[in-house]
């Protein structure tokens, strides 16, 4: 680990990251001591393997699909540029923006985001999240803890309620409709990237060693440090 | 005519080669003479003059006027700092109920996939400690770039004391330090075994470890020495570089447990344990558990012999945790005396990353450092209670070593470091989501 600068020097086309994504430069250097930390090997490009060697990304149930997301199809490496891209992703968004058609949507809007996470569900990038996908993605979030049937009524029961044009699958704008005031944002302390907060609107899990929750506020707020 | 030409030549050398000799045997004692008083004298006898106190004092005010400065100047500039520890850590568990699965409970577990991208728990203890503040090396900086002349002054002085005066100081205590401990401890092997030997070995040993903590100019302070080790008894510790050793025993005499090297240390190794028994293995015999179990029940039931000290987490960690303890050293069954250590890595990081540098690169920085400084807590034994295993006894131990130390307990294990999860922590992940959605109704 040296110096700022010197890392600096080492990543080609550093200006084009910071407009693209909007990271700052000391960011990218932070983000660029991440991805040689995972390159063990030192080759420059991370394959699924080197991910695989997070621990907690490797007990997450959708770590996979995770992962997934960072290579383009038909990709078996992916490099620092397309890392850092991916990664701009869960960059608060900008909300003094003015909504500009003409303009491409940048990476941390709200709707990029939420595409993100609909990649998540749909696998095979047809734009639409059927019902065996969904199924799929029950089935890594639960495994062995329930029957099969419990988990087809679950399918079942999500389709009906966020399907609104009855093709038995979930489109984008539908799913973007699904959590009615969901919001996904991302806030940054001042200064440097010490951490992204999560604000997930209405949507929530309590993992409390298996204890009752209560049911109270509905904001939840994550931390991610950096 | 030529011979007085001669003589005056002669002449004009000879006052200044006398005065030039004389000069450096004159330094050359006094410092030897220093050394022998404030270093060597003390390390024998136990006592301290309190130098290293002052010391540590004077550095801390120096490194908190240069990390000062290079706040001002990044503001100055308008440079993002990079802070590593700021508040938060990500696993914030605060959740609210679901009544029953939304399509974006996925945004849960991809929060936590890609936090654990960014930044795991586990591979940051891998690497050294990141620093708030700076100690004026260059090996733990991140932020901070050139910012004023005097800052690069005081930098370029700290190198030249560092390396110019600390340096060779260091390693001449070091050398002494190891060839009395070979010397001395072969001398007494050929004593007949009885009080007197044991007697001995110990003032040798304790001895030759305090002159190799000077050598590192290791500031260490003892916490609770009420509830040192005894005899017959099992001392377990956090392992964080191969100087806890020396800092232990430095405080008391312990029975080593290890792999029989070669080179240097096997000359150790061999000469320590005809002064008094250690346990050393060969290669071939450390797979054997059995073996091992075996030979480490025999010392301990044999109440003259040292108490026996072992690093169970099996690999060095980089100090800010305690990762998973093997279970081998707490099926023995005798009394465990748990001691926490915890280094200040503001005067220098003792982690040996040893995929990162080797052994002779390490004990390099180590003495280049400003100073080791460390505190070490006597905590009270522990013993394996009834209807407990092996496995929970360990965890318990650590759970009373992490507390101590102000680590984090967690229950990642060390072998992590070269090898993957197993899927026992997968399950368990997925048991803990779908008994949110059982106990609320969800699935029936």
């Amino acid at each position: 680990m040296g110096s700022t600068n010197s890392t600096l020097s080492k990543i080609p086309n550093v200006e084009e990251l910071v407009q693209e994504t909007g990271f700052t430069p000391a960011h990218i250097v932070r983000l660029y001591d991440r991805f040689e930390a995972l390159d063990k090997e030192k080759t420059g490009h991370l394959r699924p393997q080197d991910f695989g060697a997070i621990n907690r990304l490797a007990i997450n149930p959708i770590g996979d699909r995770i992962i997934g997301a960072f290579f383009s199809p038909g990709q078996e490496t992916v490099d620092f540029h397309s890392f850092v891209r991916i990664l701009a992703h869960f960059r608060p968004a900008d909300k003094k923006r003015p909504k500009d058609p003409s303009m491409p949507e940048p990476v941390n809007s709200r709707t990029s985001k939420l595409k993100f996470a609909f990649q998540l569900y749909d696998q095979d990038k047809d734009g639409k999240i059927s019902r065996a996908e969904l199924l799929q993605v029950l089935r890594s979030m639960l495994e062995m803890q329930v029957t099969e049937e419990q988990l087809e009524s679950i399918a079942d029961r999500t389709i009906q309620e966020a399907d609104l044009d009855t093709d038995d699958a979930i489109s984008f704008e539908e799913f973007r409709k699904v959590p009615p005031g969901g919001a996904l944002r991302l806030t940054y302390q001042h200064g440097a990237l010490t951490q992204i907060r999560f604000i997930i609107v209405k949507n929530y899990v309590r993992f409390d060693n298996g204890k009752q929750a209560m049911k109270g506020n509905r904001y939840l707020k994550f931390t991610l440090p950096c | 005519m030529k011979w007085n030409r001669l003589r005056g030549a002669e002449l004009n050398f000879n006052p200044f080669d006398n005065l030039l000799c004389i000069l450096l045997g004159i330094s050359f004692t006094v410092w030897f003479t220093l050394l022998l008083v404030f270093i060597i004298v003390p390390a024998i006898f136990g006592v301290s003059f309190g130098i290293r106190q002052l010391y540590m004092k004077t550095l801390l005010k120096i490194f908190e006027w240069a990390t000062h400065r290079i706040e001002r100047g990044a503001k100055d500039n308008n440079h993002l700092l990079y802070k590593p520890y700021s508040n938060g850590d990500g696993s914030n568990r605060d959740l609210d109920h679901a009544s029953e699965f939304e399509m974006s409970d996925i945004f849960y577990f991809c929060r936590q996939g890609v936090e654990s991208i960014m930044d795991d728990e586990v591979t940051k203890r891998f690497s050294a400690e990141e620093l708030e503040s700076w100690n004026l090396l260059t090996r733990s900086n991140y932020n901070f770039q050139h910012i004023s002349l005097r800052l690069t002054v005081l930098w370029g002085l700290g190198v030249v004391i560092r390396y110019g005066f600390l340096l060779p100081l260091r390693v001449t205590l070091a050398f002494t330090g190891v060839g009395l401990l070979v010397v001395l401890t072969s001398i007494i092997g050929f004593l007949p075994n009885g009080r007197m030997k044991n007697f001995l070995s110990e003032q040798v040993h304790l001895m030759c470890y305090r002159i190799c903590v000077r050598a590192l100019t290791a500031i260490i302070t003892y916490h609770d020495s009420e509830n040192k080790p005894k005899n017959g008894g099992i001392c377990v510790a956090n392992h964080t570089s191969p100087i806890d050793v020396i800092i232990l025993a430095s405080d008391g005499c312990y029975a080593m447990v290890g792999q029989i090297h070669g080179g240097l240390m096997g000359v150790i190794q061999k000469s320590m344990v005809k002064a008094c028994p250690h346990i050393w293995f060969e290669r071939s015999e450390v797979k054997d558990r059995h073996l091992v179990a075996k030979r480490l029940s025999d010392h301990v039931e044999d109440k003259t012999k040292l108490p026996i000290l072992i690093f169970p987490e099996g690999t060095c960690i980089n100090n800010t945790s305690v990762m998973m303890f093997k279970k081998g050293s707490f099926e023995i069954g005798s009394t465990v005396y748990p001691v926490a250590i915890k280094y200040d890595p503001r005067f220098g990081d003792a982690f040996w990353n040893s995929s990162q540098f080797g052994m002779v690169n390490y004990l390099l920085r180590m003495m280049s450092s400003w100073a080791i400084v460390c505190s070490v807590w006597y905590l009270p034994p522990m013993t394996r209670e009834e209807g407990e295993d092996a496995v929970q006894f360990a965890n318990r131990v650590k759970a009373a070593i992490a507390r101590q130390g102000g680590l984090v307990d967690l229950l990642w294990d060390g072998g992590l470091k070269r090898g993957k999860v197993k899927d026992t922590f997968k399950e368990e992940q997925q048991k803990l989501y779908s008994k949110m959605l059982t106990n609320l109704g969800s699935l029936r």
